[in-house]
């Protein structure tokens, strides 16, 4: 029987990435729902390196698994939080819950069935050699078609990072910092007295 | 399943026992080196009992530490705090893969290797963090807090520092970074990257935790920190681990700006010549012991840093120095100056 590797493998990571997605909601330790969610991430990861896209599947894990997820662990594992106050309006949310799910199921299932799935050309997608490198084609497009949209992406970035650093920031009072180049700059002489020759009247003798 | 599938996947077992068993051995001898270069560099004379002049003692040590009782605690997460060493021996082993040791002697030669390195050591920060985490023990605990806080930082200058290397070689793939170094001493990226080099590898000292930044061990405020609950093999794991992460980041530092496998008297009259005979793995390997020499000197040399220090020194020196040297090795490769970006 000749196995299709790639369908299996596509169904690995769907049923490890569902899986992960199941267990961050229904894991009592928010802990372990974390290191869940950085299951489902590498599995999305794989998907994608399925699809031919190594660089968003490496950047996948080297932002969100690498960076994001270590920050969300952090945070998670200093709170030490206790979710039973959270699961106690489980029944009173659920039709809402249920209304969010079926909109979204119902979208997609719009979105498929008005989609002619024979003009996407399916099969020509995955067809490219195995030099082909589709970090030098997205560095193309972001840098040549899309520079604008891209330079304004890392603008409002830029924004989010100097709006959460000025809605902590606490001003000059009450700070403590360090100076750091008087810290280099001290010698021996600054700290230490060495005394030569005790006397027999002092008191520094034993 | 046809034959042609299982030859292959054969074949890349075989290149994978080839390339982790020297590791290993490495690793276990890179140890025994540490204690004897320490030892000499302190007035000791090291290890120097068990075989000639001590040479068994890493084996010694490592029978004693499978055969030393895994203890857990009682009041610990079973099974993260098992799997934890598994995830950092993982990550540590699985960055191998892409690693080229000569003209074609590689396992993976993927276009994206530099990023898939990155990645998968970005994913060993785990290990630490769930070892302090499911330890249950406060020590541990601050261990792995310290741990992921000075592992993301570095791993930003260490980023940095890769896209000025990337922007000079034109290639994630590792092979074409050391293969646009070719010219021989001078024209490796040592030079032109000077900055990025020092930051790299600085940062390379950091993400391995060892000393001058092993705030995440300081034995001497936090007893061992992410793994002091841990005995047996389970430590023997993460000990593991550190050494392989010292040997690739040793290694990587060698292919990214010391030329890799390239001779440095290449182009020179009459040494050229001589040293032609050397195959390349050979100079690669002569760079990584220099550049994990440099790990054990730093380690009986350099006091430990400060937290704030090391944070200091990551967010405020590091970052910008390499954010500024990138703009000079893009001027570099624009214009095409000097003898590397002609």
């Amino acid at each position: 029987m000749e196995i299709d590797w790639l369908k299996f493998f596509f169904y690995c990571y769907a049923a490890l990435a569902l899986f992960g997605a199941t267990m961050v909601i229904f894991s009592r330790n928010s802990v372990r729902a974390v290191l869940f969610l950085v299951l489902t991430f590498v599995a999305s990861a794989g998907l994608w390196m399925l699809l031919q896209a190594e660089f968003l599947a490496l950047i996948l894990i080297l932002v969100y698994v690498g960076a994001v997820m270590v920050l969300f662990l952090f945070v998670v594992m200093m709170l030490n939080m206790n979710l039973s106050p959270l699961k106690e309006g489980f029944v009173r949310y659920l039709p809402l819950g249920i209304l969010i799910a079926a909109t979204i199921v119902a979208q997609l299932v719009w979105v498929y069935k008005n989609t002619d799935m024979a003009a996407l050309h399916l099969g020509e997608l995955a067809q490219k050699p195995a030099d082909y490198s589709n970090i030098t084609e997205l560095g193309l497009a972001l840098y040549t078609d899309y520079l604008y949209p891209f330079e304004i992406a890392g603008v409002i970035l830029l924004v989010a990072i100097i709006a959460a650093i000025a809605l902590t920031f606490r001003g000059p009072q009450n700070r403590r910092s360090q100076n750091i180049a008087v810290q280099v700059a001290t010698r021996k002489d600054d700290r230490l007295r060495v005394i030569k020759d005790v006397g027999p009247d002092s008191d520094l003798k034993a | 399943m046809d034959l042609e599938l299982i030859k292959t996947i054969g074949w890349i077992l075989v290149k994978i026992v080839a390339i982790i068993v020297p590791v290993i051995l490495t690793i276990v001898y890179l140890m025994y080196f540490e204690r004897k270069v320490i030892g000499f560099m302190q007035a000791r004379v090291g290890p120097n009992r068990v075989g000639y002049r001590g040479l068994l003692q890493p084996w010694a040590d490592g029978i004693k530490l499978l055969f030393k009782e895994v203890l857990v605690p009682s009041s610990s997460n079973k099974y993260l705090f098992i799997v934890a060493p598994m995830i950092t021996m993982a990550a540590a082993m699985a960055a191998w893969a892409v690693v080229p040791f000569g003209t074609g002697l590689v396992l993976a030669n993927i276009n994206a290797g530099v990023l898939y390195i990155l990645a998968v050591m970005s994913l060993g920060v785990y290990g630490v963090i769930i070892a302090g985490w499911a330890s249950n023990s406060k020590y541990a605990f601050l261990g792995a807090l310290r741990c992921s806080a000075q592992m993301i930082s570095y791993e930003i200058a260490m980023g940095f520092a890769l896209v000025g290397v990337l922007m000079a070689a034109g290639s994630l793939n590792l092979t074409e970074i050391v293969m646009a170094q070719q010219g021989g001493f001078w024209h490796w990226y040592w030079i032109p990257l000077l900055p990025l080099f020092v930051v790299h590898w600085v940062s390379s000292v950091a993400e391995t935790n060892r000393a001058p930044f092993d705030i995440a061990e300081g034995e001497s405020e936090i007893v061992a920190g992410f793994h002091v609950e841990y005995s047996g093999m389970a430590f023997a794991v993460f000990f593991l681990a550190e050494y392989a992460n010292m040997i690739l980041l040793a290694l990587l530092a060698a292919i990214f700006y010391m030329g890799g496998w390239l001779s440095p008297f290449e182009g020179i009259p009459y040494l050229g010549q001589w040293f032609a005979f050397v195959p390349g793995p050979i100079w690669l390997i002569l760079k990584t012991c220099l550049f994990l020499f440099l790990y054990l000197w730093f380690r009986a040399t350099f006091p430990r840093f400060r937290y704030d220090q090391v944070m200091r020194l990551g967010w405020k020196v590091y970052i910008p120095v390499t954010l500024v040297w990138i703009v000079v090795v893009a001027l570099l490769v624009q214009f095409k100056i000097g003898p590397w970006f002609s």
